[in-house]
Protein backbone atom coordinates (compact mmCIF):
# COMPACT_ATOMS: atom_id res chain seq x y z
CA UNK A 1 0.00 0.00 0.00
CA UNK A 2 1.02 3.57 -0.44
CA UNK A 3 1.90 5.56 2.67
CA UNK A 4 -0.78 8.17 1.87
CA UNK A 5 -3.44 5.46 2.10
CA UNK A 6 -2.53 4.48 5.66
CA UNK A 7 -1.07 7.58 7.36
CA UNK A 8 -3.28 10.23 8.99
CA UNK A 9 -0.61 12.94 8.71
CA UNK A 10 2.35 13.29 6.34
CA UNK A 11 3.97 16.73 6.58
CA UNK A 12 7.22 18.65 6.40
CA UNK A 13 8.32 21.91 7.98
CA UNK A 14 11.44 23.85 8.89
CA UNK A 15 12.93 23.08 12.26
CA UNK A 16 14.84 26.34 12.38
CA UNK A 17 16.39 27.83 9.21
CA UNK A 18 18.91 25.00 8.66
CA UNK A 19 16.90 21.82 9.19
CA UNK A 20 13.82 20.26 7.66
CA UNK A 21 11.69 17.83 9.64
CA UNK A 22 9.12 15.35 8.34
CA UNK A 23 6.33 13.85 10.46
CA UNK A 24 4.29 10.76 9.68
CA UNK A 25 1.40 9.91 12.01
CA UNK A 26 -0.88 6.90 11.95
CA UNK A 27 -4.53 6.39 12.90
CA UNK A 28 -4.06 3.41 15.27
CA UNK A 29 -1.40 1.46 17.14
CA UNK A 30 -1.69 -1.54 14.83
CA UNK A 31 -0.81 0.37 11.65
CA UNK A 32 1.83 2.42 13.49
CA UNK A 33 3.58 -0.66 14.84
CA UNK A 34 3.51 -2.39 11.46
CA UNK A 35 5.02 0.63 9.73
CA UNK A 36 7.74 0.86 12.40
CA UNK A 37 8.44 -2.87 12.06
CA UNK A 38 8.67 -2.59 8.26
CA UNK A 39 11.57 -0.12 8.72
CA UNK A 40 10.40 1.75 5.62
CA UNK A 41 11.42 5.08 7.20
CA UNK A 42 15.10 4.46 7.77
CA UNK A 43 18.09 6.74 7.58
CA UNK A 44 19.21 5.04 4.33
CA UNK A 45 15.77 5.23 2.75
CA UNK A 46 15.33 8.95 3.54
CA UNK A 47 18.81 9.67 2.16
CA UNK A 48 17.93 7.79 -1.02
CA UNK A 49 14.57 9.53 -1.54
CA UNK A 50 15.93 13.03 -1.02
CA UNK A 51 19.29 12.29 -2.69
CA UNK A 52 21.29 13.09 0.43
CA UNK A 53 24.44 11.75 2.02
CA UNK A 54 23.71 9.50 5.01
CA UNK A 55 25.11 12.09 7.43
CA UNK A 56 22.68 14.71 6.08
CA UNK A 57 19.86 12.68 7.61
CA UNK A 58 20.15 14.00 11.16
CA UNK A 59 17.73 11.73 12.98
CA UNK A 60 14.88 9.28 12.75
CA UNK A 61 12.73 9.34 15.89
CA UNK A 62 9.94 6.90 16.75
CA UNK A 63 7.40 8.61 19.03
CA UNK A 64 4.73 6.09 20.14
CA UNK A 65 2.76 8.62 22.26
CA UNK A 66 1.64 10.37 19.09
CA UNK A 67 1.92 7.23 16.90
CA UNK A 68 4.46 9.19 14.91
CA UNK A 69 7.73 8.74 13.04
CA UNK A 70 9.89 11.81 12.56
CA UNK A 71 12.79 12.25 10.14
CA UNK A 72 14.99 15.34 10.22
CA UNK A 73 17.36 16.29 7.40
CA UNK A 74 19.77 19.12 6.65
CA UNK A 75 18.12 21.76 4.44
CA UNK A 76 19.67 22.06 0.96
CA UNK A 77 20.40 25.69 1.90
CA UNK A 78 19.54 28.02 4.76
CA UNK A 79 15.92 29.13 4.61
CA UNK A 80 15.55 31.98 2.11
CA UNK A 81 19.11 31.72 0.75
CA UNK A 82 19.85 31.84 -3.00
CA UNK A 83 18.32 28.82 -4.74
CA UNK A 84 15.51 28.49 -2.17
CA UNK A 85 12.34 26.72 -3.34
CA UNK A 86 10.27 26.48 -0.16
CA UNK A 87 10.97 29.06 2.56
CA UNK A 88 8.75 27.37 5.17
CA UNK A 89 9.71 23.85 4.08
CA UNK A 90 6.03 22.91 4.08
CA UNK A 91 5.94 21.06 0.71
CA UNK A 92 8.88 18.68 0.96
CA UNK A 93 6.83 15.74 2.22
CA UNK A 94 5.39 14.61 -1.12
CA UNK A 95 7.81 11.75 -1.97
CA UNK A 96 6.87 10.09 1.35
CA UNK A 97 3.21 9.89 0.27
CA UNK A 98 3.95 7.40 -2.48
CA UNK A 99 6.27 5.12 -0.47
CA UNK A 100 5.17 1.49 -0.72
CA UNK A 101 4.56 -0.15 2.67
CA UNK A 102 4.02 -3.87 3.22
CA UNK A 103 1.51 -4.27 6.05
CA UNK B 1 -1.97 23.05 47.73
CA UNK B 2 -1.08 26.03 45.58
CA UNK B 3 -4.00 27.41 43.58
CA UNK B 4 -3.75 26.81 39.84
CA UNK B 5 -1.95 29.48 37.82
CA UNK B 6 -4.23 30.18 34.86
CA UNK B 7 -2.86 31.47 31.56
CA UNK B 8 -4.86 32.73 28.60
CA UNK B 9 -3.09 32.38 25.24
CA UNK B 10 -5.16 34.29 22.69
CA UNK B 11 -3.26 33.63 19.46
CA UNK B 12 -0.26 31.80 18.01
CA UNK B 13 1.21 35.08 16.79
CA UNK B 14 0.15 38.60 17.79
CA UNK B 15 -1.60 39.79 14.64
CA UNK B 16 -2.89 36.37 13.50
CA UNK B 17 -6.20 37.15 15.24
CA UNK B 18 -8.67 35.14 17.36
CA UNK B 19 -12.47 34.94 17.68
CA UNK B 20 -13.78 37.47 20.18
CA UNK B 21 -16.04 34.81 21.76
CA UNK B 22 -13.06 32.55 22.53
CA UNK B 23 -11.12 35.45 24.05
CA UNK B 24 -14.07 36.50 26.24
CA UNK B 25 -14.55 32.89 27.37
CA UNK B 26 -10.92 32.96 28.48
CA UNK B 27 -11.29 36.28 30.29
CA UNK B 28 -14.35 34.86 32.11
CA UNK B 29 -12.08 32.16 33.59
CA UNK B 30 -10.22 34.92 35.45
CA UNK B 31 -6.71 34.19 34.17
CA UNK B 32 -3.62 35.15 36.21
CA UNK B 33 -1.76 36.04 33.01
CA UNK B 34 -2.40 36.81 29.37
CA UNK B 35 0.60 35.93 27.24
CA UNK B 36 1.17 35.81 23.52
CA UNK B 37 4.16 34.99 21.40
CA UNK B 38 4.78 36.93 18.20
CA UNK B 39 7.98 35.44 16.89
CA UNK B 40 9.14 33.07 14.20
CA UNK B 41 12.06 32.60 11.82
CA UNK B 42 9.76 30.63 9.51
CA UNK B 43 8.99 33.48 7.11
CA UNK B 44 12.69 33.57 6.31
CA UNK B 45 15.57 36.02 6.73
CA UNK B 46 13.96 39.11 5.13
CA UNK B 47 12.01 40.26 8.18
CA UNK B 48 14.83 40.17 10.70
CA UNK B 49 17.31 41.52 8.17
CA UNK B 50 15.18 44.43 6.98
CA UNK B 51 13.64 45.30 10.37
CA UNK B 52 10.17 45.04 8.82
CA UNK B 53 7.60 43.01 10.79
CA UNK B 54 5.89 40.13 8.96
CA UNK B 55 2.62 40.92 10.73
CA UNK B 56 0.24 43.65 9.68
CA UNK B 57 0.09 46.73 11.98
CA UNK B 58 -3.71 47.04 12.03
CA UNK B 59 -4.10 43.30 12.76
CA UNK B 60 -1.59 43.62 15.62
CA UNK B 61 -3.47 46.65 16.96
CA UNK B 62 -6.76 44.75 16.94
CA UNK B 63 -5.27 41.81 18.90
CA UNK B 64 -3.31 44.04 21.28
CA UNK B 65 -6.39 46.17 22.06
CA UNK B 66 -8.27 43.12 23.34
CA UNK B 67 -5.29 41.92 25.37
CA UNK B 68 -4.35 45.30 26.89
CA UNK B 69 -7.93 46.16 27.88
CA UNK B 70 -8.49 42.74 29.46
CA UNK B 71 -5.18 42.84 31.36
CA UNK B 72 -6.01 46.30 32.75
CA UNK B 73 -9.57 45.31 33.69
CA UNK B 74 -8.43 42.11 35.43
CA UNK B 75 -5.32 43.75 36.93
CA UNK B 76 -3.09 40.95 35.62
CA UNK B 77 0.19 40.92 33.67
CA UNK B 78 0.35 40.79 29.88
CA UNK B 79 3.58 39.43 28.39
CA UNK B 80 4.32 39.61 24.66
CA UNK B 81 7.25 37.56 23.34
CA UNK B 82 9.31 38.42 20.22
CA UNK B 83 7.39 41.63 19.48
CA UNK B 84 6.98 42.42 15.82
CA UNK B 85 7.89 38.88 14.75
CA UNK B 86 11.68 39.03 14.70
CA UNK B 87 12.15 40.98 17.93
CA UNK B 88 14.90 43.40 16.85
CA UNK B 89 14.73 47.09 17.79
CA UNK B 90 12.65 48.32 14.79
CA UNK B 91 10.11 45.52 15.34
CA UNK B 92 9.90 46.33 19.03
CA UNK B 93 9.53 50.05 18.29
CA UNK B 94 6.58 49.48 15.97
CA UNK B 95 4.79 47.52 18.71
CA UNK B 96 5.60 50.20 21.33
CA UNK B 97 4.01 52.73 18.97
CA UNK B 98 0.90 50.56 18.66
CA UNK B 99 0.66 50.20 22.46
CA UNK B 100 0.94 54.00 22.81
CA UNK B 101 -1.96 54.49 20.38
CA UNK B 102 -4.12 51.93 22.18
CA UNK B 103 -3.33 53.33 25.65
CA UNK B 104 -4.36 56.78 24.44
CA UNK B 105 -7.52 55.67 22.62
CA UNK B 106 -8.69 53.41 25.45
CA UNK B 107 -7.58 55.71 28.28
CA UNK B 108 -5.55 52.95 29.93
CA UNK B 109 -3.21 53.10 32.93
CA UNK B 110 -0.35 50.63 33.29
CA UNK B 111 3.40 50.33 33.69
CA UNK B 112 5.17 48.70 30.73
CA UNK B 113 8.68 47.26 30.48
CA UNK B 114 10.21 47.11 27.01
CA UNK B 115 13.05 44.57 26.83
CA UNK B 116 15.59 44.90 24.03
CA UNK B 117 17.02 41.79 22.38
CA UNK B 118 19.20 43.53 19.79
CA UNK B 119 22.91 42.65 19.98
CA UNK B 120 25.66 44.94 18.72
CA UNK B 121 27.65 43.12 15.99
CA UNK B 122 30.87 44.42 17.61
CA UNK B 123 29.95 42.70 20.89
CA UNK B 124 29.08 39.49 19.01
CA UNK B 125 32.42 39.66 17.18
CA UNK B 126 34.30 39.90 20.50
CA UNK B 127 32.40 36.89 21.83
CA UNK B 128 33.15 35.02 18.59
CA UNK B 129 36.85 35.80 18.91
CA UNK B 130 36.74 34.65 22.54
CA UNK B 131 35.32 31.29 21.42
CA UNK B 132 31.96 31.71 23.13
CA UNK B 133 29.88 31.27 19.95
CA UNK B 134 28.93 27.85 18.59
CA UNK B 135 26.89 27.20 15.43
CA UNK B 136 23.52 25.68 16.28
CA UNK B 137 22.53 22.30 14.84
CA UNK B 138 23.15 22.09 11.10
CA UNK B 139 24.06 25.79 10.81
CA UNK B 140 27.55 26.60 9.50
CA UNK B 141 30.02 28.67 11.47
CA UNK B 142 30.08 32.35 10.58
CA UNK B 143 32.95 34.55 9.44
CA UNK B 144 33.85 37.86 11.05
CA UNK B 145 32.37 39.56 7.96
CA UNK B 146 29.08 37.69 8.43
CA UNK B 147 28.84 39.18 11.91
CA UNK B 148 29.92 42.71 11.00
CA UNK B 149 27.72 42.86 7.89
CA UNK B 150 24.62 41.73 9.80
CA UNK B 151 21.91 44.40 9.67
CA UNK B 152 20.34 42.94 12.83
CA UNK B 153 21.42 40.35 15.36
CA UNK B 154 18.99 39.33 18.09
CA UNK B 155 19.35 37.03 21.06
CA UNK B 156 16.50 34.87 22.37
CA UNK B 157 15.97 35.92 25.96
CA UNK B 158 14.94 33.31 28.51
CA UNK B 159 12.84 33.84 31.63
CA UNK B 160 15.32 36.00 33.59
CA UNK B 161 14.75 39.42 31.96
CA UNK B 162 10.96 38.92 32.06
CA UNK B 163 10.99 37.93 35.73
CA UNK B 164 13.16 40.97 36.52
CA UNK B 165 10.71 43.27 34.72
CA UNK B 166 7.72 41.81 36.59
CA UNK B 167 9.56 42.02 39.94
CA UNK B 168 10.20 45.64 39.10
CA UNK B 169 6.44 46.22 38.96
CA UNK B 170 5.75 46.13 35.22
CA UNK B 171 2.24 44.98 34.35
CA UNK B 172 2.86 44.81 30.61
CA UNK B 173 6.11 43.30 29.34
CA UNK B 174 6.94 43.79 25.68
CA UNK B 175 9.89 41.57 24.81
CA UNK B 176 12.25 41.67 21.88
CA UNK B 177 13.29 38.25 20.56
CA UNK B 178 12.32 35.72 23.17
CA UNK B 179 12.36 31.93 23.65
CA UNK B 180 8.75 31.17 22.77
CA UNK B 181 7.61 29.51 26.04
CA UNK B 182 9.29 32.15 28.26
CA UNK B 183 6.49 34.71 27.94
CA UNK B 184 4.19 32.09 29.50
CA UNK B 185 6.52 30.39 31.96
CA UNK B 186 8.43 33.35 33.45
CA UNK B 187 5.47 34.80 35.45
CA UNK B 188 4.55 31.32 36.75
CA UNK B 189 8.14 30.44 37.72
CA UNK B 190 8.39 33.80 39.51
CA UNK B 191 5.37 32.69 41.58
CA UNK B 192 7.17 29.48 42.53
CA UNK B 193 5.66 27.02 40.06
CA UNK B 194 7.70 24.11 38.69
CA UNK B 195 10.01 25.17 35.87
CA UNK B 196 9.65 21.99 33.81
CA UNK B 197 5.83 22.03 33.87
CA UNK B 198 5.67 25.81 33.33
CA UNK B 199 8.03 25.56 30.35
CA UNK B 200 6.20 22.59 28.84
CA UNK B 201 2.84 24.31 29.25
CA UNK B 202 4.37 27.45 27.68
CA UNK B 203 5.60 25.35 24.78
CA UNK B 204 2.03 24.24 24.09
CA UNK B 205 0.34 27.58 24.77
CA UNK B 206 2.71 29.62 22.60
CA UNK B 207 1.03 28.06 19.55
CA UNK B 208 -2.43 28.83 20.99
CA UNK B 209 -4.97 26.31 19.64
CA UNK B 210 -2.60 24.48 17.27
CA UNK B 211 -2.39 21.65 19.84
CA UNK B 212 -6.19 21.22 19.70
CA UNK B 213 -8.15 19.32 17.09
CA UNK B 214 -9.05 20.86 14.71
CA UNK B 215 -5.94 22.94 15.30
CA UNK B 216 -5.56 26.66 14.73
CA UNK B 217 -2.97 29.35 15.42
CA UNK B 218 -5.80 31.90 15.34
CA UNK B 219 -7.85 30.73 18.30
CA UNK B 220 -7.46 30.85 22.08
CA UNK B 221 -6.16 28.24 24.53
CA UNK B 222 -6.27 28.15 28.29
CA UNK B 223 -3.63 26.54 30.49
CA UNK B 224 -3.98 25.67 34.19
CA UNK B 225 -0.70 25.06 35.97
CA UNK B 226 -0.81 23.11 39.25
CA UNK B 227 1.98 21.99 41.56
CA UNK B 228 2.71 18.70 39.82
CA UNK B 229 0.61 18.78 36.65
CA UNK B 230 -0.89 21.13 34.10
CA UNK B 231 -4.06 21.07 32.05
CA UNK B 232 -4.83 22.63 28.67
CA UNK B 233 -8.13 23.24 26.91
CA UNK B 234 -9.20 25.25 23.86
CA UNK B 235 -11.70 28.05 24.48
CA UNK B 236 -13.67 27.51 21.29
CA UNK B 237 -16.29 24.76 21.88
CA UNK B 238 -15.75 23.56 18.29
CA UNK B 239 -12.23 22.39 19.21
CA UNK B 240 -10.92 19.92 21.73
CA UNK B 241 -7.59 18.86 23.18
CA UNK B 242 -7.01 15.10 23.16
CA UNK B 243 -3.96 13.24 24.48
CA UNK B 244 -3.06 12.55 20.84
CA UNK B 245 -3.45 16.17 19.67
CA UNK B 246 -1.39 17.52 22.58
CA UNK B 247 1.39 14.92 22.41
CA UNK B 248 1.50 15.20 18.61
CA UNK B 249 2.01 18.95 18.96
CA UNK B 250 5.42 18.36 20.57
CA UNK B 251 6.55 17.07 17.15
CA UNK B 252 5.71 20.30 15.39
CA UNK B 253 8.68 22.23 13.97
CA UNK B 254 11.04 20.35 16.30
CA UNK B 255 13.79 17.86 15.49
CA UNK B 256 13.23 15.67 18.57
CA UNK B 257 9.82 15.53 20.30
CA UNK B 258 11.21 14.35 23.64
CA UNK B 259 14.19 16.65 24.17
CA UNK B 260 13.42 20.32 23.62
CA UNK B 261 16.42 22.59 24.19
CA UNK B 262 16.05 26.18 25.36
CA UNK B 263 18.17 28.82 27.08
CA UNK B 264 19.81 27.29 30.14
CA UNK B 265 18.36 23.82 29.85
CA UNK B 266 16.52 21.06 28.04
CA UNK B 267 12.90 20.08 28.53
CA UNK B 268 12.82 16.28 28.81
CA UNK B 269 9.45 14.77 27.89
CA UNK B 270 10.42 11.09 27.89
CA UNK B 271 8.45 10.38 31.08
CA UNK B 272 5.52 12.59 30.20
CA UNK B 273 1.93 11.41 30.47
CA UNK B 274 -0.93 12.93 28.52
CA UNK B 275 -4.34 11.94 29.94
CA UNK B 276 -7.84 13.06 28.93
CA UNK B 277 -9.38 14.88 31.88
CA UNK B 278 -12.58 15.69 30.02
CA UNK B 279 -13.54 15.29 26.38
CA UNK B 280 -11.85 18.60 25.64
CA UNK B 281 -9.15 18.93 28.30
CA UNK B 282 -5.81 17.14 28.67
CA UNK B 283 -3.81 16.73 31.87
CA UNK B 284 -0.03 16.49 31.55
CA UNK B 285 2.42 15.20 34.16
CA UNK B 286 6.02 14.05 34.26
CA UNK B 287 7.78 16.86 32.36
CA UNK B 288 11.41 17.21 33.47
CA UNK B 289 13.99 19.94 33.13
CA UNK B 290 17.69 19.21 32.66
CA UNK B 291 19.76 22.22 33.60
CA UNK B 292 22.63 23.18 31.27
CA UNK B 293 25.09 26.07 31.21
CA UNK B 294 23.35 29.31 30.21
CA UNK B 295 23.30 29.94 26.49
CA UNK B 296 21.53 32.51 24.35
CA UNK B 297 20.49 31.67 20.81
CA UNK B 298 21.62 34.38 18.41
CA UNK B 299 19.99 35.02 15.03
CA UNK B 300 21.46 37.46 12.55
CA UNK B 301 20.80 38.38 8.93
CA UNK B 302 22.69 40.34 6.31
CA UNK B 303 21.95 41.66 2.81
CA UNK B 304 22.45 38.96 0.15
CA UNK B 305 21.90 41.28 -2.82
CA UNK B 306 19.06 42.85 -4.78
CA UNK B 307 16.44 40.81 -6.59
CA UNK B 308 14.41 41.30 -9.78
CA UNK B 309 12.07 38.54 -10.96
CA UNK B 310 10.01 37.82 -14.04
CA UNK B 311 7.12 35.34 -14.02
CA UNK B 312 6.26 33.55 -17.25
CA UNK B 313 5.13 30.23 -18.71
CA UNK B 314 5.51 27.95 -21.70
CA UNK B 315 3.16 25.42 -23.33
CA UNK B 316 5.24 24.28 -26.30
CA UNK B 317 6.16 20.57 -26.14
CA UNK B 318 9.29 21.05 -28.28
CA UNK B 319 10.53 23.86 -26.00
CA UNK B 320 9.70 21.86 -22.85
CA UNK B 321 11.57 18.80 -24.15
CA UNK B 322 14.77 20.87 -24.39
CA UNK B 323 14.27 23.07 -21.36
CA UNK B 324 17.49 22.18 -19.48
CA UNK B 325 19.63 22.96 -22.54
CA UNK B 326 17.67 26.14 -23.25
CA UNK B 327 18.21 27.40 -19.69
CA UNK B 328 21.96 26.72 -19.95
CA UNK B 329 22.05 28.54 -23.29
CA UNK B 330 20.15 31.54 -21.94
CA UNK B 331 22.49 31.74 -18.94
CA UNK B 332 25.53 31.69 -21.24
CA UNK B 333 24.08 34.28 -23.64
CA UNK B 334 23.07 36.54 -20.75
CA UNK B 335 26.60 36.44 -19.33
CA UNK B 336 28.01 37.38 -22.74
CA UNK B 337 25.59 40.28 -23.11
CA UNK B 338 26.37 41.89 -19.77
CA UNK B 339 29.37 43.90 -18.71
CA UNK B 340 32.09 41.68 -17.25
CA UNK B 341 32.08 43.46 -13.88
CA UNK B 342 28.45 42.43 -13.16
CA UNK B 343 28.33 40.28 -10.02
CA UNK B 344 25.10 38.27 -10.06
CA UNK B 345 23.31 34.97 -9.69
CA UNK B 346 20.69 33.92 -12.27
CA UNK B 347 18.25 31.14 -11.45
CA UNK B 348 15.29 29.68 -13.37
CA UNK B 349 12.66 28.16 -11.12
CA UNK B 350 10.63 25.77 -13.28
CA UNK B 351 7.19 24.80 -11.95
CA UNK B 352 6.12 21.56 -13.57
CA UNK B 353 9.66 20.20 -13.24
CA UNK B 354 11.21 20.75 -9.80
CA UNK B 355 9.94 24.22 -8.83
CA UNK B 356 8.79 23.09 -5.39
CA UNK B 357 11.55 20.71 -4.31
CA UNK B 358 14.63 21.79 -6.30
CA UNK B 359 17.59 19.57 -5.43
CA UNK B 360 15.40 17.34 -3.21
CA UNK B 361 13.04 16.40 -6.09
CA UNK B 362 13.30 12.67 -6.86
CA UNK B 363 11.24 12.85 -10.09
CA UNK B 364 13.51 14.05 -12.89
CA UNK B 365 11.37 14.17 -16.04
CA UNK B 366 8.68 16.69 -16.92
CA UNK B 367 5.23 15.13 -17.45
CA UNK B 368 3.23 18.36 -17.58
CA UNK B 369 1.83 19.93 -20.76
CA UNK B 370 2.93 23.37 -19.53
CA UNK B 371 5.60 24.81 -17.25
CA UNK B 372 5.76 27.95 -15.14
CA UNK B 373 9.09 29.76 -15.01
CA UNK B 374 10.32 32.33 -12.52
CA UNK B 375 13.43 34.12 -13.72
CA UNK B 376 15.28 35.12 -10.56
CA UNK B 377 18.13 37.64 -10.86
CA UNK B 378 20.06 38.58 -7.72
CA UNK B 379 22.91 41.05 -8.09
CA UNK B 380 25.11 43.41 -6.12
CA UNK B 381 22.97 46.47 -6.95
CA UNK B 382 19.28 47.00 -7.81
CA UNK B 383 20.28 48.33 -11.26
CA UNK B 384 22.39 45.28 -12.05
CA UNK B 385 19.66 42.89 -10.96
CA UNK B 386 17.13 44.69 -13.20
CA UNK B 387 19.57 44.48 -16.12
CA UNK B 388 20.28 40.78 -15.57
CA UNK B 389 16.57 39.95 -15.36
CA UNK B 390 15.77 42.04 -18.42
CA UNK B 391 18.50 40.49 -20.59
CA UNK B 392 17.69 36.94 -19.42
CA UNK B 393 13.97 37.45 -20.04
CA UNK B 394 14.38 38.86 -23.56
CA UNK B 395 17.01 36.24 -24.42
CA UNK B 396 14.73 33.40 -23.34
CA UNK B 397 11.73 34.96 -25.13
CA UNK B 398 13.49 34.89 -28.50
CA UNK B 399 15.94 32.03 -27.96
CA UNK B 400 16.39 29.83 -31.04
CA UNK B 401 16.60 26.16 -30.11
CA UNK B 402 16.88 23.11 -32.40
CA UNK B 403 13.57 22.15 -34.02
CA UNK B 404 11.83 25.40 -33.01
CA UNK B 405 8.64 25.97 -35.04
CA UNK B 406 6.98 28.62 -32.82
CA UNK B 407 9.18 31.45 -34.02
CA UNK B 408 7.28 34.45 -32.59
CA UNK B 409 8.19 34.05 -28.93
CA UNK B 410 8.88 31.33 -26.32
CA UNK B 411 7.25 32.78 -23.23
CA UNK B 412 3.76 33.74 -22.04
CA UNK B 413 3.81 36.65 -19.56
CA UNK B 414 0.77 37.13 -17.31
CA UNK B 415 1.79 40.67 -16.38
CA UNK B 416 2.91 43.91 -17.95
CA UNK B 417 5.36 45.08 -16.70
CA UNK B 418 6.90 41.65 -16.85
CA UNK B 419 9.73 42.33 -14.40
CA UNK B 420 9.20 42.92 -10.68
CA UNK B 421 11.80 44.71 -8.58
CA UNK B 422 11.85 42.96 -5.21
CA UNK B 423 14.59 45.12 -3.65
CA UNK B 424 17.11 44.05 -1.03
CA UNK B 425 17.05 40.42 0.03
CA UNK B 426 18.71 38.92 3.08
CA UNK B 427 20.32 35.72 4.25
CA UNK B 428 20.91 34.23 7.68
CA UNK B 429 24.42 35.20 8.74
CA UNK B 430 24.46 34.18 12.42
CA UNK B 431 22.63 31.20 13.94
CA UNK B 432 24.66 30.43 17.01
CA UNK B 433 24.56 29.71 20.71
CA UNK B 434 26.31 32.26 22.89
CA UNK B 435 27.65 31.08 26.23
CA UNK B 436 26.95 33.57 28.96
CA UNK B 437 26.95 33.85 32.72
CA UNK B 438 24.54 36.74 32.58
CA UNK B 439 21.25 35.86 30.88
CA UNK B 440 19.52 38.94 32.37
CA UNK B 441 21.55 42.08 31.74
CA UNK B 442 22.29 41.20 28.09
CA UNK B 443 18.67 42.28 27.61
CA UNK B 444 18.35 45.87 28.88
CA UNK B 445 14.90 47.24 29.57
CA UNK B 446 13.19 50.60 29.62
CA UNK B 447 10.01 51.43 31.48
CA UNK B 448 7.09 53.47 30.18
CA UNK B 449 4.21 54.37 32.47
CA UNK B 450 0.76 55.32 31.22
CA UNK B 451 -1.82 57.18 33.35
CA UNK B 452 -5.24 57.39 31.72
CA UNK B 453 -3.68 57.10 28.31
CA UNK B 454 -0.89 59.63 28.81
CA UNK B 455 2.76 58.81 29.25
CA UNK B 456 4.08 59.97 32.62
Amino acid sequence: MKMKEIASVIRSKNSGPYELTMDLMFPNDDVFEKVVASNVISRERIAEIYQLKAEEVLSIVIFPKARAIKATIVRPMASGALGERDVYGAQQHAPLMDLEVEL
Amino acid sequence: MKPEFKILSPSGIVGYGFPEASFLAGVAKKPDLIACDAGSTDPGPYYLGSGIPFTNASAVKRDMTFMLKAACELGIPLVIGSAGGSGATPHLEREVGIVREIAKEQNLSFKMAVISAEFDPKFVLEEHRAGRLKPLGAAPDCTEDDILQSTHIVGQMGIEPIMAALKDGAQVVLCGRCYDPAAFSAPAILKGYDKALATHMGKILECAAIAATPGSASDCMMGYLGEDYFRVEPLNPDRKCTPLSVSAHTLYEKSDPCLLPGPGGVLDLHECDFVAETERMVRVTGSKYIKNPNTIKLEGCKVAGYRTISICGNRDSIFISQLDDIIEGVKRRTRENLSADFDYSLDFIVYGKNGVMGALEPQQNITSHEVGIVIDAVAATPEQSAAVCSVARSTMLHYGYPGRIATAGNLAFPFSPSDVKVGAIYTFSVYHLLETEDPESLFPRTVIEFKEGDEV
